[in-house]
């Protein structure tokens, strides 16, 4: 099913740049998120890292269906979907080290990403808390008819999380345009996702009558159409939607998250590696597609990696904020 | 000519008024809650609201208060200004992670980029025989975390004037309304006022002790204070209005005054309002002092349902009058 709004299926020369802009956009999430690794084991970034590796196709498949003035809500391993937003690598880097340069003026740090130029809400570090946020992002702009859309991003480990149903109840009641997109990467930190998930994820969603999808979270081409579709549907005053993603996390829970023998084979994540990597993959389609060639695609990987080379050189550069900062912004 | 009678509302008159008029006033304010429309909650205090501001403004949710917590957060973020009802303040416990972990830390932890201007209206009290879920005063657990605003109404024209200052604040604020008060009636002024938050009111004036009073222990404190005066005690009744902002200044000189001092709040005792304006008095008043500031809260123990059992969990102008005494060496 294609849209008016959704130029990737129309062949056209915006739908190639869209594809280009998509392929480039995982390819600077895989890199930045290969710097932060660098910079986390390099002891340079306090705190913990939570990498986005494996599962750039769903932030950026989806966040490509929006618009700037749309909101996002993230997670704790939310820095793709701020990328994906619009996000910039430098000032990203520079909040990853608790800089006065970065998003937050170093407040927030790697879970905390927020900005409200690109429309996102805040990633957020308690699992599921930014569904009443997304929600009511989604209630505001219902109210205040902007025609603006929210898209709320959360693991599968947020569906044990008894909140997300009373917003998606709230959701449905009220038609709010909010799209909950749960990313199974399929372990809930440590522990595979069928271990805590009982019955059928779709029909959590389907029981509030709020319009339910699953789609390959590797696939982006898959990811962007079927958000498309359903951010226009929400946009048109439809009502709420919830797509699962499938998908997988690379890494570990976090960084420091090394020996996963105990709850996952190296063969799993071998395979998942190489038969489904959504970057190699997509750049395979586009070479195939004629859209671009090998060479085109290795320049812009490169590019990139000079991008967030001298990203975090900025990040390193620049100043903590001075203590007297502490106390302030406690109160708006 | 003499003057006409100061105009009379109750509490819950005056709190309907606050809201109405700044519903007027502002497009973007907007209530949500359980069976807040057409109902106008059990206490009826927003009777008549959907009729005027309709179902779009005034909005009946499920009973879902984590869940349209949360929702207010966002709406708040994004250009509305919510006003949440939580029907009894027992039921906050349900709203901390949206209120704690949200509400309080969006403004901060995003470099002071996003706001989170909502109110979250609430009660507290005993003695209602509503027993151990819908009779506690938990107020203290809010003035703990950095970035909410707690405001601790006694008296109709405060309800009205500091409700009208927590919907135009910019930050997350929550309100407790003594639910045995909606009754009460006080005089309100017709001409538009607001009161600013934390700003601390002396309810009476006096000279031999300052009691220090939030909410449902002001009417106790003044009753207190008539019995005093009776035995030859002046009492002085001092009202912090918020509990946070918390008007050290005003709460340090009525000490320095009076040189003795009791503080009372309906919260529990243990950790609670009373400890934390007790320190500031002994800190800030020291040389003052003629003997400990005391503490007057609820009993710690869940709230019992059997009215005798209950009646002795929280301070009465008796005992308040008997502890007054004692600490002037009058007993």
């Amino acid at each position: 099913m294609t849209t008016a709004a959704n130029p990737t299926h129309t062949g056209s020369a915006a739908a190639a740049e869209s594809w280009i802009r998509m392929y480039r956009q995982m390819v600077a999430i895989r890199l930045f998120e290969e710097q932060v690794n660098e910079l986390y084991t390099r002891a340079l970034m306090p705190g913990l890292a939570h990498l986005y590796v494996g599962e750039e196709a769903v932030a950026v498949g989806v966040c490509e269906a929006l618009q700037p003035t749309d909101y996002i809500t993230s997670t704790h391993r939310g820095h793709g979907h701020c990328l994906a937003k619009g996000a910039s690598p430098d000032r990203m880097f520079a909040e990853l080290l608790g800089k006065e340069a970065g998003y937050c003026r170093g407040k927030g740090g790697s879970m905390h990403i927020a900005d409200p130029a690109t429309g996102n809400l805040g990633a957020n570090a308690i699992v599921c808390g930014s569904a009443g946020i997304a929600t009511g992002a989604a209630f505001s702009a219902q109210r205040l008819g902007n025609q603006r859309v929210a898209v709320c991003f959360f693991g599968e480990g947020a569906l044990g999380q008894g909140v997300l149903y009373e917003v998606m109840n709230l959701a449905a009641l009220y038609k709010l345009p909010v799209i909950y997109v749960c990313e199974n990467n399929l372990y809930t930190e440590y522990t595979h996702y069928t271990e805590t998930t009982a019955g059928d994820i779709l029909q959590r969603a389907t029981a509030f009558g709020v319009r339910a999808e699953s789609v390959d979270g590797q696939d982006v081409r898959a990811v962007h159409a079927v958000a498309a579709r359903l951010i226009e549907s929400a946009r048109r005053g439809e009502g709420p939607a919830f797509l699962l993603c499938n998908t997988y996390r690379y890494t570990g829970h976090h960084v420091g998250d090394i020996s996963r023998e105990y709850y996952r084979t190296k063969q799993e994540e071998l395979l998942w590696k190489t038969e489904r990597d959504p970057i190699k993959n997509f750049g395979a389609w586009l070479i195939e597609q004629n859209l671009a060639d090998a060479a085109v695609l290795e320049r812009m990987h490169a590019e990139i990696k000079l991008e967030m080379e001298k990203a975090v050189e900025f990040a390193l550069a620049s100043p903590y904020p001075g203590v007297e900062q502490v106390g302030e912004d406690v109160y708006a | 000519m003499p003057d006409a009678a100061p105009r009379e509302l109750t509490f819950a008159q005056a709190i309907r008024e606050a809201l109405a008029e700044e519903m007027r006033r502002d497009s973007r304010v907007c209530i949500m809650g359980e069976d807040v429309a057409e109902a106008g909650t059990p206490f009826k205090v927003l009777s008549g609201l959907v009729e005027e501001f309709g179902k779009e403004r005034v909005l009946d949710t499920p009973i879902s208060e984590a869940g349209f917590t949360g929702l207010a957060v966002g709406a708040a973020m994004t250009g509305l200004r919510p006003v949440v009802d939580i029907m009894f303040g027992d039921f906050i416990t349900l709203t901390m992670d949206q209120m704690v972990n949200q509400a309080a830390k969006v403004h901060y932890m995003s470099g002071g980029t996003w706001k989170v201007p909502m109110v979250m209206r609430t009660t507290l009290g005993a003695t209602r025989r509503s027993a151990a879920q819908h009779s506690q005063s938990l107020h203290a657990w809010f003035c703990h975390v950095p970035g909410l605003k707690v405001v601790l109404p006694s008296t109709p024209y405060d309800a009205k004037g500091l409700l009208k200052a927590a919907i135009r604040d910019e930050n997350p604020v929550v309100f407790f309304e003594d639910k045995m008060m909606y009754k009460q009636k006080g005089p309100v002024p017709a001409e538009e006022y607001t009161i600013p938050l934390g700003l601390a009111d002396v309810k009476r004036a006096g000279s031999d002790i300052t009691l220090v009073a939030t909410s449902s222990m002001v009417q106790v404190a003044l009753g207190a204070a008539d019995l005093l005066d009776q035995a030859g005690i002046s009492a002085e009744v001092v009202d912090p209005r918020t509990a946070w902002p918390l008007d050290e200044h005003t709460l340090i000189e009525s000490a320095k005054k009076t040189s003795r001092v009791i503080v009372m709040d309906e919260g529990y005792e243990r950790y609670g309002v009373t400890a934390e304006i007790a320190s500031v008095i002994a800190a800030g008043a020291f040389y003052d002092l003629d003997a400990p500031v005391k503490r007057m809260g609820a009993m710690h123990v869940p709230i019992p349902f059997s009215p005798p059992l209950e009646d002795v969990t929280v301070p009465t102008e008796q005992t308040v009058f008997e502890a007054a005494r004692a600490l002037c060496g009058r007993s």
